[in-house]
């Protein structure tokens, strides 16, 4: 096999390697090494800097080869202030140098729309001017303008009619017709990231529950794999079945939400009213599980904090029988509304090529007819053992994201069920031992929204250097402005609930 | 004689709020939730008379002036509208243009008082709701004059009541009017039904429930508005459905026994009824692409046009 060449250095999900291993590259060997992974088809999962010493980062590229179900680290020093873009030649590169860019001061040269994604004070001193100075206010930049006597602007946000989380969204619209929506982020940002630098501690754990509160469970379970890969613990056959089981109710319980959702913003009732009580007797057999309906406190590192026995799986496979049962009907009762589909065909498409230049992942990017999973391709823990199929469906519209949704639905359920009848044995946890020094890993888990990535390098003390979480919603908010182009301004809140993604996340 | 008329206005001004109660509560009932009290406009408009209103700085006479007239302009419309085929309290020739221009005073205050905020939100309900009411107009206007020429004969036959007047108009429509010219009114009441739709911000057409500013039409322009200014624009939507209601319910059971109370009841129950077959249609189906509503209020006109074409032709 000619992918096979010894020195190349690549990791799989949930394993952790010496950083000794990895070839610090030339900036231009860098820049060529990413560029030609990516023609290859693979992708970024996380692009970031890390400071090693002095003024020097280190910047890390790390491409997802999901047909080799293999990541490819890359890195570069640097001890200058820029550095030619990627995004030129990589759109996916896009926010990721503007994150670089806004932490680290970092300027790639030749990024096209270079400005703050959080509006937060740098990581670092740049120029001798003192971190205060360099705070900036929330939201107050130069926008994307569309110049003429019939073009309006329209601002949305930050606060918003509905309890929902804040963002800013700007549109330049001809009449009802959008012709560009710029997304303006970072009311939410809390600073987890430096936080987490010098963990794990006794708090870690619930900061990656609280990063994005609706995939608490996915968060925990890339963290946790972390801290296990580091550590080199294996958890039980038990705990792995547990925390797929409550993965994937998290996902049922949020894309029944969010075809309830959907349907509400339509204005159809039905499907509204069903799914909202649905949704709420999914959470209730996760609150079943650890007394959390948001799966807090299920998952904890060297397995999981509750157990299910034989009484609780009898009464969970019950109540997810109704719960089919009902969702069947709610859910097909919209594919046979016509008023319904008229409204979801054909609303915020994006073709394949674009999902995949823009480097789409979870349902957005499945809905587009890519074949992209992370319990397919790198799977870890239980999915290793018992496979989901990938749903996806080729219109990238509003539909399709919503006919996704659904299929992972039934998927997740049948999948819920067999690890209920055939829980394994097993210690439910395993505490994992002191982290080694210098140790990389990667950890990727598809969470309800998409590939949730951490990243952890641990100094010579064995604690975390650098920990790096990009949740879906990175990838994706770019998408959602793409799929509102040339749509009309009424539908988009249609389009941005068919994305649904996380503020929080993001901002971190 | 006179005096029982006034009963009319008065009878719309006291239960109108109720119509609202009834569409949530069949809404409810679809959903399978309980629902909200049938008198929770009541409560809704006690509780915001008593509040203080709150004023952007940016607004000007016009902003506060909006709420008035609007609740102004939809109690006058109550006078001229008649109810079970007896004569309303003002009726004279032509009042139906009266009748419409109110609808459109009212209309008109709601959308400068909008654009008054300079809000690009309320700009692009007051936009949307403009454009939609330009076709909106002409449907209303030509089904209610093609229901005219079929009661025209009706006051040929004695009946003294002015032209075209709405009380003429609805006095000579019968169950026998349904006999010989039924596929008229069936147009004219369809066209009618579209267009009550679309004046009172349901669906099909907006969503009165909505929290996405973005998607809505008529609820949009009200956003700035508070306290008792807000409560006159609920009122006086609450109103306007009632207008409607009662011209519908006017053609759709036209009991003509003779005793005014008898008749009256009959539209009564016709107007009671309508609410709920709005909240039937709005639990069960989605609302429109906006880029579709044109094309409904359209097909409304167009069904308008051949009840006059039929009538002139009969």
């Amino acid at each position: 096999m000619s992918d096979s060449v010894p020195e190349i250095f690549t990791l799989s999900s949930g394993q952790a390697k010496h950083i000794r291993n990895a070839t610090v590259l030339g900036m231009d060997a860098f820049q060529d090494a990413v560029i030609h992974a990516i023609e290859e088809g693979g992708r970024i999962s996380a692009l970031f800097a890390q400071p090693i010493h002095g003024r020097c980062l280190r910047l890390w590229a790390m491409i997802s080869q999901d047909s080799l179900s293999r990541i490819l680290p890359l890195c570069t020093d640097m001890d200058e202030s820029s550095y030619p873009s990627l995004t030129p030649l990589c759109a996916q590169a896009h926010w990721f140098e503007r994150e670089i860019h806004e932490q680290w001061g970092l300027v790639p040269k030749g990024h096209p729309w270079l400005k703050a994604i959080r509006f937060h004070a740098p990581y670092r001193q740049t120029h001798g001017r003192s971190v205060a100075d360099k705070t900036p206010e929330i939201g107050v930049a130069d926008f994307f303008q569309v110049e003429g006597e019939e073009i309006h602007e329209v601002a949305v946000g930050p606060v918003h009619a509905g309890i929902i989380e804040p963002g800013h969204f700007r549109f330049q619209c001809h009449g009802e017709l959008v012709l560009h929506l710029e997304i303006s982020l970072g009311y939410q940002y809390r600073g987890i990231e430096r936080r987490l630098a010098g963990g794990p501690d006794k708090r870690t754990i619930h900061y990656m529950e609280t990063l994005s509160g609706d995939a608490s469970v996915g968060h925990a379970i890339a963290y946790c794999q972390t801290i296990e890969a580091l550590s080199e613990t294996r958890i039980s056959a038990r705990s792995q079945a547990v925390r797929g089981i409550a993965l994937e109710l998290e996902r049922i319980a949020n894309h029944v939400g969010d075809m309830g959702a959907l349907a509400g913003d339509v204005g159809y009732l039905p499907t509204l009213s069903f799914c909202g009580r649905i949704r709420g007797d999914i959470l209730n057999m996760t609150g079943l599980i650890c007394g959390n309906r948001f799966g807090r406190g299920a998952i904890r590192p060297g397995g999981v904090g509750f157990d299910i026995d034989a009484e609780m799986s009898s009464v969970l496979l019950s109540r997810l029988d109704t719960a089919e049962k009902d969702l069947t009907v709610a859910i097909n009762l919209l594919w046979k509304t016509s008023s319904v589909m008229a409204r979801f065909e054909g609303t915020g498409a994006v073709s394949r090529e674009m999902a995949e230049l823009m480097g789409l992942v979870g349902p957005a990017a499945r809905a587009c007819g890519i074949d992209r999973d992370v319990r397919k391709d790198m799977p870890e823990g239980i999915f290793r053992f018992s496979q989901i199929p990938v749903s996806t469906w080729n219109t990238g519209d509003v539909l399709a994201r919503a006919h996704v949704r659904w299929l992972e639905i039934q998927r997740s359920i049948a999948f819920v069920r067999i690890q209920l009848h055939n829980l394994p044995a097993g210690q439910l946890q395993i505490p994992p031992p002191p982290l080694p020094p210098d140790r990389l890993t990667v950890s990727l888990v598809e969470g309800w929204r998409g590939e949730i990535c951490h990243v952890a390098l641990t100094d010579s003390q064995g604690r975390f250097s650098s920990y790096k979480i990009i949740d879906p919603s990175f990838h994706n908010w770019f998408g959602l402005a793409y799929a509102l182009r040339n749509q009309q301004i009424s539908d988009f809140p249609l389009c941005n609930k068919s994305f649904n993604l996380s503020y929080c996340g993001h901002d971190l | 004689m006179k005096m029982i008329f006034i009963l009319h206005p008065l009878g719309a001004l006291l239960l109108s709020p109720l119509l609202l109660g009834i569409v949530n509560r069949t809404k409810a009932f679809f959903a399978g939730r309980k629902g909200l009290p049938l008198l929770q406009a009541y409560y809704d408009l006690a509780r915001l008379f008593q509040k203080s209103a709150v004023y952007s700085r940016t607004t000007s006479w016009v902003f506060r002036a909006g709420p008035m007239v609007g609740l102004a302009a939809a109690m006058t419309a109550l006078l001229v509208l008649p109810i079970g085929g007896g004569a309303a309290c003002l009726n004279f020739t032509g009042d139906l243009i009266f009748l419409i221009y109110l609808l459109g005073v009212m209309r008109f205050f709601t959308v400068v008082a909008a654009l008054d905020t300079g809000s690009a939100f309320e700009g692009m309900g007051a936009s949307r709701e403009v454009q939609f009411s330009i076709l909106a107009e002409p449907a209303l206007l030509l089904s209610l004059l093609a229901m005219g020429e079929i009661g025209e004969s009706a006051i040929d036959s004695g009946i003294p009541l002015p032209h075209l007047s709405l009380s003429g108009i609805y006095a000579g429509l019968s169950f026998s009017a349904w006999m010989h010219s039924g596929t008229v009114l069936l147009l004219a009441a369809s066209a009618l039904f579209i267009v009550l739709l679309t004046e009172n911000a349901r669906i099909p057409v907006d969503d009165p429930n909505t929290h996405l500013e973005l998607t809505m039409i008529h609820e949009v322009m009200v956003l700035d508005h508070s306290g008792p200014d807000f409560a006159m624009i609920l009122y006086s939507s609450a109103i306007k459905l009632w207008i409607f209601g009662a011209l519908l319910a006017g053609i759709l059971v036209p009991v003509r026994s003779g005793d005014f109370l008898l008749d009256g009841a009959a539209t009564l129950g016709g107007i009671f009824l309508l609410p709920i077959g709005i909240g039937v249609i709005e639990s069960s189906m989605a609302r429109l692409r906006l880029l579709r509503v044109p094309q409904l209020l359209s097909g409304a006109g167009v069904l308008a046009i051949l009840a006059i074409v039929l009538v002139l032709k009969g």
